[in-house]
């Protein structure tokens, strides 16, 4: 598979008064043609600054790029100058926020808004760009196009401005889209209706979807692979099966095992992780979830965990697949889950050493 | 069971209409009746703007009702009551919101916030017990007794839901209204809140009303569950039998909306849509709800009524 966007070792920091805060902390990963990559996580652990800093959307300063490169067709973004990114911007990406209500300009129609990324990325005349902003209204399910054309966004209805937010986002057909947390503010009735539709026109269209969120069950539905951020960092990578019936860091058995499961009938106390996400002004020494796990071993409050391989597309940084670790048993809820996947190597492959 | 169960709280009929100009009114809650039993968690689910939250404000007397009643013990919530009546129902009922930022006082310290009730319930009678007092809440709430001189904007999301719930806790109510207290929290802090609920349900025999969107989490929580839908109550069950036979056409399609965490469900889940035309009640037709098998009660007309009862019992 062509991969469209490589993010590689990227390090992404904030200077406040507090200090300087390390969002991003070493991230790599790509996304293929075609493909849905979902990123899930707590807030703070990065997944948004990631997002925003493809799109060069963070504020430099107090924002600073500190390593690393987004390659997107084999450009660096990073290297972009502004001006150049604003080729970039809306047109081969586009993004939807969570938000609809603070991310549509309150004071233009929401038709204008769709058209201005017409008349500016394809070059359309505004009668051109008019007609093809009611053909992607109707395409995103806005029902009465043509009226809803001129009017403005607090006329719409959340679900509806969602609607009209992908509209503009998809209005320059972009090789890649970011949603970020695009239906958390939308209740699960429009929210099944605006996953439907996302997953309808990236079969029509071939974009690729990066989705940010931090719901297991939306990431099940949407998503081809997962990538699990933490602290800054991705602790475990796979496809969206190997994550859900074979996860192995400690991190992701936690998110699963918090979840109630809605076939259950036990009524036991949910397994949640016990603390709260540290602080990245000042990373934790060692593996950062090792104070929240109750599978830590010394050697994680000491170094930083090695990357394994589990199978070619799965990997994890955690000290338990190391071959001197103990052998665990994952909580209840997550031994339900597993299954033996084909794809497994015999054995973990250390691929990159710990610093 | 329900036959040995107290009622501790009765909606009855109760209207909640919103004027909204031009001579318009919004139902928000419309002829809802149900009640609650002590020590047991009643959870209401239903869209944004389905009257859920309206509810639970009404029913504490945050609003006063257009219509109905709700009783407390058998005590009016609405009606004009004499002040120490009024009094100590106000801090019998207490209730957690669900943005736990805009409500907490940023002014104040965390041990204000805490004892203001007990201030005004004269609930201490020196200064040593207030602070014992508040020591305790905090402790109980899994904070710890430090935390007490520091303000708000000083704690997590999650730190500051378990004030929110210290501060419920302060008046020794008897009836909690949760709206919505964990949809601000993150996932892995969710978890802690809602088991920090059920703990203190065990040991204080509280009697909790749940309202959520998160479909998944009341099921866990709740022991039974009411459906609301554009200001009607549309069905109400036990929270397994809600989740397992679901009857009301939009039950179902609220049901069958939710992703599992599970890709292979997902690759395979039909989305049941709902059409309110669908029912094609007439003009004054008596639409209620009704006891289709024990205890699980459906909004539903005559006819409709013989059908669901033939269906399912």
């Amino acid at each position: 598979m062509e991969k469209l966007l490589e993010v590689k070792n990227l390090e992404v920091s904030f200077q406040t008064y507090g200090g300087e805060v390390q969002a991003v902390r070493g991230v790599s990963f790509h996304v293929n043609k075609g493909e849905t990559l979902a990123i899930v996580g707590e807030s703070g652990s990065g997944k948004s600054v990631t997002s925003q800093t493809i799109m060069r959307l963070i504020p430099m300063p107090p924002g600073k790029i500190k390593n690393g490169q987004i390659l997107f067709n084999g450009e660096d973004l990073v290297k972009k100058t502004d001006k150049e990114m604003e080729q970039i911007r809306g047109k081969d990406i586009g993004m939807i926020f969570q938000d609809p209500m603070t991310s549509l300009n309150p004071t233009m129609k929401v038709g204008k808004q769709i058209m201005e990324v017409l008349i500016k990325h394809q070059n359309m005349s505004p009668a051109q760009a008019k007609e093809r902003a009611i053909e992607l209204l109707k395409l995103v399910g806005i029902p009465m196009p043509e009226k809803r054309v001129n009017q403005y966004p607090h006329e719409f209805s959340g679900g509806m401005r969602q609607r009209a937010m992908i509209a503009v986002a998809l209005a320059s057909n972009p090789k890649l889209l970011i949603a970020d947390e695009p239906t958390t503010a939308l209740d699960v009735t429009i929210q099944a209706q605006i996953l439907e539709l996302m997953k309808d026109l990236q079969k029509k269209m071939g974009t690729s979807i990066i989705f940010i969120t931090h719901d297991l069950g939306v990431v099940a539905n949407m998503a081809d692979r997962v990538a699990v951020m933490y602290a800054g960092k991705i602790v475990e990578m796979g496809t969206v099966d190997e994550i859900f019936y074979d996860p192995r860091h400690p991190y992701t058995w936690g998110l699963l095992a918090s979840m109630p499961s809605l076939d259950s009938d036990d009524k036991k106390e949910l397994a949640a992780i016990p603390g709260s996400p540290p602080d990245l002004t000042n990373p934790p020494k060692g593996d950062a979830f090792a104070p929240r796990n109750p599978y830590a071993m010394r050697i994680d409050f000491e170094q930083e965990p090695p990357l394994f391989k589990i199978s070619d597309t799965h990997y994890a940084a955690t000290w338990l697949l190391h071959p001197d670790a103990p052998k665990v048993e994952p909580p209840e809820a997550v031994k339900k889950r597993l299954r033996k996947l084909s794809s497994n190597y015999d054995k973990p492959i250390i691929v990159k050493e710990s610093e | 069971m329900a036959q040995q169960k107290q009622k501790l709280v009765e909606v009855k009929n109760l209207k909640q209409y919103f004027k909204v100009g031009k001579g318009q009114v919004v139902k928000a809650v419309d002829d809802v009746t149900f009640d609650i039993y002590k020590g047991e968690t009643l959870g209401l689910v239903g869209e944004s703007g389905c009257g859920k939250s309206t509810t639970g404000r009404t029913i504490i007397g945050l609003y006063e009702a257009t219509g109905g009643e709700v009783l407390f013990n058998g005590l009016s919530v609405h009606r004009k009551k004499s002040a120490k009546e009024a009094k100590e129902l106000k801090r019998k009922m207490q209730m957690i919101f669900q943005d736990p930022y805009a409500s907490l006082n940023p002014r104040m310290t965390v041990a204000d916030i805490i004892a203001e009730g007990i201030d005004i319930h004269g609930l201490a009678s020196s200064k040593e017990e207030r602070m014992n007092r508040v020591y305790e809440l905090l402790e109980t709430v899994g904070l710890n007794r430090e935390h007490a001189n520091r303000y708000p904007h000083e704690f997590s999301g999650g730190q500051r839901q378990r004030i929110g719930i210290a501060r419920a806790l302060a008046v020794e109510p008897e009836f909690i209204i949760a709206d919505e207290p964990i949809s601000a929290l993150d996932v892995s802090i969710q978890a802690q809140v809602v088991n920090l609920m059920k703990k203190l349900q065990r040991e204080k025999g509280l009697t909790y009303l749940f309202i959520a969107h998160d479909l998944s989490m009341v099921k866990y929580i709740s022991d039974r569950i009411g459906v609301m839908y554009f200001g009607k109550m549309v069905e109400l069950a036990d929270a397994e039998e809600l989740y397992r036979n679901p009857i009301h056409p939009y039950t179902k399609s609220l049901l069958s909306a939710i992703p599992h965490p599970d890709p292979e469900t997902e690759r395979t889940r039909k989305r049941i849509i709902y059409d309110p035309s669908q029912h094609n009640y007439k003009e004054g037709e008596d639409v209620r709800m009704r006891e289709i098998t024990p205890g699980h009660f459906v909004y539903c007309s005559e006819a409709e009524y013989e059908k669901y009862k033939a269906m399912y019992s």
